[in-house]
């Protein structure tokens, strides 16, 4: 199956939705033309309000639902204002991460977050993704709070069959870290992936204790953490964003995984998480399985949002 | 940070004070604000487009744009209106009829099912019951380890059978022990599953069937945005939910979506999850989640507190009044010893008939002191003096300084600024034209009515 299929069966449902309605929204439209009847502006209007309640029910969030039915304005043709509404959220999604100079060895990432967003199930699959373009992964098991975190994790480095590195429950996550980060460089490998804890981004001490891994990671290879990974939850609302924000202040994020895209939750608050802080969007998570997580695309994710039948 | 509601509507309020009245386009404005910060704290879009509705037709009455405390009378309508969105039920955990008691735990993945699970056992304990906790989460790895691990540390009983597999037959053989060893509820917690995922969703149908649960929990997060009604309105459709827990309210998030979900699928909030640990479960109260929604708990209890000492007909009887040339030295008084009686000054000169209007006068530096002097020097003269203020000559003037222990001075200001106050008062009863609301607010800038630090 293809990345851009495999995007589109996640996305199916959404899809339907969203093309259903807005079919619906031009037929309407068209009717309206036809008939001759009611002047174009008040069917634009009719339009743009369509066009505004898809978005808001999609997360965007009032601010970056407005700035792109701003961009839309104006035009009066179906077609041309659904490309515009594409283009203009494809220009916000479409980020390339900074290639980095330098590949360091072992690159070391950190995968952080609010409580049950996937970060678990995403180091996994990051480390799938490693060994099939011929990485070494270190897996590090750095949750060693919530109960069975660290069991939940080793069954997917078996089913990988990556280094695992882990400590008993209650331990010093920046210390496993540590310890995750000299096997990786004894074992020579390319990557550690670092698991962590859910913490909210309003607990102050929690993200203290991010705070200390990325110190003791650096301490331990210079530059390290060298991404760190945001996993978002689609179905998040406005939260999302002050989630963001916050983890991005106190632990320096680099980019963000959007997962359960395969629910109806289309996770539209990345536009504002983008446009607002600047933050790409490296992988998305389309399912509970080792395979589920794929690159981000702009364009297939925008394509597959509003798949075009008209 | 979300602009807050209250806060929203204060500043739209400050903006329209001027006004003296509030007028349908200003309330248009307010609603503006209602809605934008509804739609940011995740409330449904739908949800809003009606509420902003209702609102609107309860806020352009007459009474309410005639109200001398316009956002008093717009925060208690918004108010009013999200506790109604809550319904009637009540928190918690009702015992049921079956021995045992059956309860799932429903939800998508990571909602904080398998928490809620040892929470509610905890909770329970605390009630006089004695729960039995099982797993059927066999598909995420070590989610049953999770359940023992969760439930062994704070001494709930959990049961786990040798099968590994097989999801039914786990929470059957838990029944079954339940019965057999005088456990009278039991918490099955399940795996996460989306709701349209048809398999997993009859497998909760099945599993429901074979339990012959009573109770089913769906568990949702309070971060939830939009799709919370689409995601809970299924699991209702197919399943029946008697109640929902809302996790994750430790956080910043308003909780719209859970506003959105107890109204429009119609199912009540049960408890509340606060916390990562065993201990961080409440049941629900819905005034708790309408003071969040408003953003300012404490205007919230104001509203309330003035509405307990500002009775209606007190309320209306001092509007009266304002409006009236009978403002005597007595009202002010009165007026006074409510502002007293309430607390902090500037939160409440919008709560008080009269103040909102001019409190575009009022000085940060509000002095709590110099009400207490006012007060003091009020009581020192007659009955017929504070009805009749022009009976207070030099002489008396002198008597009240003393009775007062102030200076012929303050008592003059006092008796300047009551002049000054009920000459303004009369300008805002009357106001009609454009020219005298002007004239009235340059008036109020300068010279007030109360007394000033
Ligand atoms: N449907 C779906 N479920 C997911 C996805 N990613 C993770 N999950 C599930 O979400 C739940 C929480 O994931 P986990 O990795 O333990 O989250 P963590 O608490 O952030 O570590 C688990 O049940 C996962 O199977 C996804 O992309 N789609
Ligand atoms: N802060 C906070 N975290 C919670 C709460 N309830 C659950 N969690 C966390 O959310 C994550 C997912 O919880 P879990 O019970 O495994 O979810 P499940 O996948 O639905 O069973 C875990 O990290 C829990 O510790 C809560 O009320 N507050
Ligand atoms: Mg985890
Ligand atoms: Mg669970």
């Amino acid at each position: 199956m293809s990345l851009v299929d495999r995007l589109r069966r996640g996305l199916r449902r959404t899809t339907d939705q969203l093309f259903g309605r807005l079919d619906t929204l031009t037929s309407e439209r068209r009717r309206s033309l036809d008939s001759g009847g009611g002047p174009e502006a008040t069917a634009s209007i009719d339009t743009l309000e369509a066009l505004e309640e898809i978005l808001i029910e999609a997360d965007l969030g009032v601010v970056a639902t407005n700035r792109l039915i701003d961009a839309a304005r104006g035009h009066v043709d179906g077609r041309d204002l659904l490309a515009s509404v594409k283009g203009e959220l494809c220009r916000l999604l479409d980020f390339r991460p900074m290639p980095s100079g330098s590949v360091p060895c072992p690159k070391v990432v950190l995968v952080v977050g609010v409580n049950g967003t996937g970060k678990t199930t995403t180091v996994g699959r990051l480390a799938r993704l490693a060994i099939q373009e011929g990485q070494r992964p270190v897996i590090c098991a750095a949750d060693t709070f919530r109960a069975a975190a660290v069991e939940q994790l080793r069954v997917w480095a078996q089913h990988v069959d990556a280094e695992f590195v882990s400590a008993r429950a209650g331990a010093d996550p920046a210390a496993v870290v540590f310890d995750a980060i000299t096997c990786g460089k004894a074992r020579q490998c390319d990557i550690v992936l670092v698991d962590t804890a859910g913490r909210l981004h309003t607990q102050v001490n929690l993200m203290g204790e991010l705070d200390k891994i990325r110190r003791v990671a650096g301490r331990a290879i210079s530059g390290a953490p060298h991404e760190t990974l945001l996993v978002l939850d689609a179905t998040v609302g406005q939260n999302g964003l002050h989630q963001a924000r916050k983890f991005l202040e106190s632990s320096g994020v680099t980019g963000i995984v959007l997962t359960k895209l395969d629910g109806t939750a289309k996770g539209g608050i990345v536009a504002a998480i983008t446009a607002d802080l600047g933050l790409p969007i490296r992988y998305i998570g389309v399912g509970e399985q080792l395979d589920d997580l794929l690159p981000f695309s702009a364009t297939d994710y925008v394509d597959a949002l509003f798949r075009s039948s008209w | 940070m979300f602009g807050s509601l209250t806060e929203r509507l204060k500043s739209v309020f400050d903006s329209v004070r001027r006004e003296t009245r509030l007028t349908p386009e200003s309330v248009e404005l307010a609603l503006r604000e209602i809605r934008m910060a509804l739609l940011e704290a995740d409330v449904n879009f739908k949800v809003v487009r009606a509420f902003i509705d209702r609102v609107r037709d309860r806020a352009v009455e007459k009474a309410v744009l005639e109200s001398l405390t316009p956002t008093q009378q717009v925060i208690a309508i918004v108010r009013d209106e999200l506790r109604g969105l809550l319904g009637e039920g009540t928190g918690g955990l009702p015992v049921g009829s079956d021995r045992p008691q059956v309860v799932l735990l429903l939800g998508l993945q990571g909602a904080g099912k398998t928490t809620t699970t040892v929470k509610l056992a905890r909770w329970l304990q605390g009630q006089g019951r004695h729960p039995l906790v099982v797993s059927t989460d066999v598909r995420r790895p070590a989610a049953i380890e999770q359940l023992s691990v969760l439930a062994g540390d704070v001494g709930v009983r959990v049961h786990d059978p040798d099968t590994r597999s097989d999801v039914v037959g786990r929470a059957e053989s838990a029944v079954t022990l339940a019965r057999s060893t005088g456990f009278d509820v039991v918490l099955v917690d399940t795996a996460g599953r989306l709701h349209i995922d048809e398999g997993l969703m009859d497998e909760l149908e099945r599993l429901k069937e074979s339990l012959f649960a009573s109770d089913l929990l769906y568990v949702a997060d309070a971060m939830t945005g939009q799709d919370a009604i689409r995601s809970a309105g299924e699991f209702n459709r197919r399943l029946g939910v008697t109640g929902i827990v809302l996790t994750k309210m430790d956080g910043d998030a308003r909780g719209g979506a859970a506003l959105s979900v107890a109204s429009v699928v119609g199912v009540p909030i049960a408890f509340v999850g606060e916390g990562e640990r065993a201990e961080d479960l409440q049941p629900f109260y819905p005034d708790r989640l309408v003071s969040r929604m408003l953003g300012m708990g404490d205007v919230l209890s104001l509203v309330e507190k003035a509405e307990q000492v500002v009775s209606r007909d007190e309320a209306s009887r001092l509007e009266r009044k304002l409006r009236g040339n009978d403002f005597t030295l007595q009202d002010m008084r009165d007026q006074l010893m409510t502002v007293k009686r309430l607390g902090p000054l500037d939160r409440l000169v919008d709560l008080i008939p009269g103040m909102g209007q001019m409190a575009s006068g009022l000085p940060d530096n509000f002095d709590p002191r110099a009400v207490i002097q006012t007060l003091a020097i009020i009581d020192s003269m007659t009955k017929g003096e504070r009805l009749q203020y022009k009976l207070i000559n030099g002489s008396r003037r002198r008597r009240i300084a003393l009775g007062s222990g102030t200076t012929v001075q303050d008592v003059n200001r006092l008796l300047k600024q009551f002049v000054e106050m009920r000459r303004l008062l009369r300008s805002v009863g009357a106001a009609s034209g454009q020219k005298k609301k002007r004239r009235a607010r340059g008036h109020m800038r300068h010279g007030l009515g109360f007394p000033m630090g």
